[in-house]
C-alpha cells in the first residue's frame, strides 16, 4: 500500500500505542489538536486520554516527567513539537536522560522515546529552522535516529520503543509530503545499520534525512553523465554505523558528506574525520563536505535556498571531487 | 511527642544521629583526601529527611539533590554502599561513577542526588505519574532547596503535578541561602507556600528543625496523597550549620546567626525531649551514639578495603547491556 511520511509516522505511532500496553504519547497539542503536524490526528478520540496526553507548554517538565515515568515502569513517547523547542528541555535530555544509566552504575536505564521535527526549507526563519540532530549526536548515552524514508518513518518508533535507552527521533518537516509503497504489515527497522539507498562505484555520498533526497536526485543527474554515485543513508547518527560508509568509501575511493546542520563541528566533520582516520590510503581525493551556510536560517526564500544544500550543489561537489 | 510511639521516637533520633555522625566522619575523611570532589553537608537539616522518610515504604521513590547523604541513609540505602561511593569504589551505590552528589540505589528506589538545581523535580513528577498510571498507592518524594523555586523547572513541575493530580510530595528545604545568596535577595515574594498554592496545590510551612513537626506534616501529606489527594508542597524551614560545600568560606552569613540556629539543633532538641519524657533513659543516648559510630567504623573499613572500578569498565553503561535490568512491574522489552 501507499503511505506518505506523515501517515507512516501516524501508523507507527498508533501501532506502538496499541501494541505496547505501557506506552503513551505526551506533548504539546498531541491530543485535542491532533498534533502540530497532524501525526497524532484522531488518536485521542480512538485510544483515549490515558494513551494521548496533552501537556502544558513546559518542555522541561514533560520531558523530565517522561524520564521519571520511564524509570518508573512506563514506556513514554514524548513529542516535542520541533527541535527548536527541545532546547528548553536540554537539561533533562542531557543531564538526566543521557547520564542516569551510567551515573547510577547500571541501575537506572531510561527507556524513553522523544520524537521531534527538525529542519528548514519552509521559510520559517531561524527559530523554526534548526537542524540540531548532529548536535544531539555529540552526547554519549543517547541514541539519535533520523528517518528519511516512508518505511523508516513508519517502523523506527517500534524499534526505538524496544530500546532500553533514550532514543531521539528526528522527523524532517520538509519530508511530510513524500510518499512510497510500503508492506501491509508494519516492518521493524534496524536502527543499528545504515542503509545503502543507491549502489554506485565512483563516489560515496554519506547523508541522512532531507539530504538523502537531494543526494538521490543528484545521483540521478550524474548517472546521465556516466558518473556512478553510491548513496548511504545513515539513519542513526549515534551510535554511527561507521562500517557501512567506510566499506563503501574503500570501494569507491571518493566521499562527499551531505548534511543540513552547520559545517563547523557538525556530524559531517565527524564522518570526514573517521574516513581520514580509517581509510585514508584508499582515497583518490579529499573528502568533500556540504552543509548549511553558517548563518541563522533566514526567512526570504532566495536567502534560505542559498543557505541550504541544493541538488545543484551536490552535483557540482561530486564533479569537483571526481575532477 | 506529637503522638509518635516511643520506639518510633527513638528511631527518629537514631536516624538523625546516623546522618550527623556519618557526615562528621566525612569531613575528617575529606581532609584525609579519602573523599574528593564536592561535598555538601546536611548538618543541621537532619530532621527534614528523617521526619519524611519515617513514613516512606520501600516502593516509594525519592529524588534528592547534591546534598543527598541524609536522604539516602534515611531511605535505607546501605551506609557501606554510600561510604564506598564517597571513596569512589566499585562497591559504592553508584559504582564510583557518581560520588557524593549522585547516590543511586534501585533496591530502595533512590533516584539520585541531582546536581542541577531544579533538575530532579520533573523526574519526580514522572515517577509519580508511573505510580498513578499503574494504579498503586506508592508516591514520589522530591527534596530540593528553596533556591529551586526561582527555576523555571519548579514552576513547570508544580503546574504539571497539580494539573494531573500526581502523588508527589515536594519537600522544599528552606535553609535560607541558595549557596550564598539569601532568599530575599533573589525572590520578589519570599512566601513560598503562596507560590505553590497559586498552582492549586496544598502547601504548608513547617518548622524543619522539629522532627516531630516534620513527621506530623509529612504523615498528613502522604496519607492524603496515597488516597488520591494529589501533590503537596511542604516548606521546611531549616538551616545548615556548615558552609554550602567544603569550598565555601561562608562569608555571607553572620556568625551570630549560625550560633542562634545551632541553639535549635534538631538532634539536641529531640534528645532533650525524649529524656524529659523518660523515653530515653540516662546513658541510652551514649549507647545509641556508640552503636552509630560502630556502624560508621564498619562502613569506613568496608569502603577502604573495597576495590576501585576496573578502568576497562569505563565506558560500560553508557548504553544498556545484558546486566541492565529495565525497571518496572512488567520487566523489559528485550
Amino acid at each position: 500500500m501507499k503511505l506518505d511520511y506523515r501517515g507512516a509516522l501516524r501508523d507507527g505511532l498508533r501501532h506502538a500505542l496499541i501494541n505496547e500496553p505501557r506506552a503513551f504519547l505526551m506533548g504539546e497539542d498531541v491530543g485535542a489538536y491532533g498534533g502540530c503536524f497532524a501525526v497524532s490526528l484522531g488518536l485521542l478520540e480512538e485510544l483515549g486520554e490515558h494513551k494521548v496526553r496533552d501537556t502544558p507548554l513546559s518542555e522541561s517538565a514533560f520531558v523530565g516527567a517522561g524520564i521519571g515515568a520511564a524509570m518508573g515502569g512506563l514506556r513514554p513517547i514524548v513529542e516535542i513539537m520541533t527541535v527548536n523547542f527541545s532546547l528548553l528541555a536540554l537539561d533533562q535530555i542531557m543531564n538526566n536522560a543521557a547520564t542516569y544509566l551510567h551515573m547510577s552504575g547500571g541501575q537506572f536505564p531510561v527507556p524513553l522515546v522523544i520524537r521531534m521535527t527538525t529542519g528548514a526549507g519552509r521559510q520559517l526563519a531561524a527559530q523554526h529552522s534548526h537542524s540540531l540532530e548532529g548536535w544531539y549526536a555529540h552526547i554519549p548515552g543517547l541514541r539519535v535516529v533520523a528517518p528519511a524514508t516512508v518505511a523508516d518513518a513508519r517502523g523506527m518508533l517500534w524499534t526505538a520503543l524496544a530500546d532500553p535507552d533514550p532514543v531521539l527521533i528526528f522527523e524532517h518537516a520538509a519530508l511530510f509530503g513524500i510518499s512510497d509503497e510500503v508492506a501491509d504489515e508494519l516492518e521493524p527497522v534496524d536502527l543499528d545499520r545504515a542503509a545503502i539507498r543507491r549502489a554506485g562505484t565512483d563516489l560515496t555520498i554519506v547523508t541522512y534525512g532531507s539530504g538523502l533526497h537531494r543526494s538521490l536526485e543528484a545521483a540521478e543527474v550524474l548517472a546521465a553523465d556516466g558518473i556512478s554515485v553510491e548513496v548511504i543513508d545513515l539513519r542513526t547518527l549515534r551510535p554511527l554505523d561507521s562500517t557501512t560508509f567506510l566499506d563503501s568509501v574503500s570501494r569507491t575511493h571518493r566521499a562527499l558528506v551531505v548534511e543540513e546542520g552547520w559545517r563547523t563541528g557538525g556530524i559531517g566533520a565527524e564522518i570526514a574525520a573517521q574516513i581520514s582516520e580509517e581509510v585514508f590510503w584508499d582515497l583518490d581525493a579529499p573528502v568533500g563536505r556540504l552543509a548549511t551556510a553558517e548563518v541563522p536560517v533566514p526567512y526570504a526564500q532566495h536567502l534560505e535556498a542559498a543557505a541550504l544544500v541544493q541538488v545543484d550543489d551536490v552535483v557540482a561537489a561530486v564533479r569537483a571531487t571526481i575532477g | 511527642m506529637a503522638g509518635i510511639a516511643e520506639d518510633a521516637a527513638v528511631e527518629l533520633l537514631r536516624t538523625m544521629l546516623r546522618i550527623r555522625r556519618f557526615e562528621e566522619r566525612c569531613v575528617e575523611l575529606y581532609s584525609a583526601t579519602k573523599i574528593r570532589g564536592f561535598l555538601h553537608l546536611y548538618v543541621g537539616e537532619e530532621a527534614v529527611a528523617t521526619g519524611i522518610a519515617a513514613h516512606l515504604r520501600p516502593d516509594d521513590a525519592v529524588v534528592a539533590t547534591y546534598r543527598d547523604h541524609g536522604h539516602a541513609l534515611a531511605k535505607g540505602v546501605s551506609m557501606r554502599a554510600v561510604m564506598a561511593e564517597m571513596f569512589a569504589k566499585v562497591t559504592g551505590c553508584s559504582r564510583g561513577r557518581g560520588g557524593s552528589m549522585h547516590l543511586f540505589d534501585a533496591a530502595t528506589r533512590f533516584y539520585g542526588g541531582n546536581a542541577i538545581v531544579g533538575g530532579g523535580l520533573p523526574v519526580a513528577a514522572g515517577l509519580a505519574l508511573a505510580e498513578q498510571v499503574q494504579g498503586t498507592d506508592a508516591v514520589a518524594v522530591c527534596c530540593f532547596g528553596e533556591g529551586a523555586v526561582a527555576e523555571g523547572e519548579w514552576h513547570e513541575t508544580m503546574n504539571l503535578a497539580s494539573l494531573w493530580n500526581l502523588p508527589v510530595l515536594f519537600a522544599c528545604e528552606n535553609n535560607l541561602y541558595a549557596m550564598g545568596t539569601a532568599l530575599a535577595r533573589t525572590e520578589a515574594d519570599v512566601d513560598l507556600t503562596a507560590k505553590a498554592t497559586s498552582y492549586g496545590m496544598t502547601a504548608w510551612s513547617v518548622d524543619g528543625m522539629d522532627v516531630a513537626a516534620v513527621h506530623t506534616a509529612a504523615g498528613r501529606a502522604l496519607t492524603a496523597m496515597r488516597a488520591g489527594g494529589g501533590p503537596v508542597f511542604l516548606e521546611l524551614k531549616t538551616y545548615r550549620f556548615r558552609a554550602h560545600s567544603m569550598y565555601d568560606p561562608d562569608r555571607y552569613r553572620d556568625k551570630a546567626e549560625i550560633e542562634r540556629w545551632k541553639e535549635r539543633d534538631p538532634i539536641d532538641a529531640w534528645r532533650a525531649l525524649l529524656e524529659d519524657r523518660g523515653v530515653l533513659t540516662a546513658g541510652a543516648f551514649d549507647e545509641l551514639d556508640r552503636a552509630v559510630e560502630a556502624e560508621i567504623d564498619d562502613a569506613v573499613e568496608f569502603a577502604d578495603a573495597s576495590e576501585p572500578e576496573d578502568v576497562a569498565e569505563l565506558t560500560r553503561w553508557v548504553y544498556s547491556d545484558d546486566s541492565t535490568v529495565v525497571t518496572g512491574p512488567t520487566g523489559g522489552t528485550r
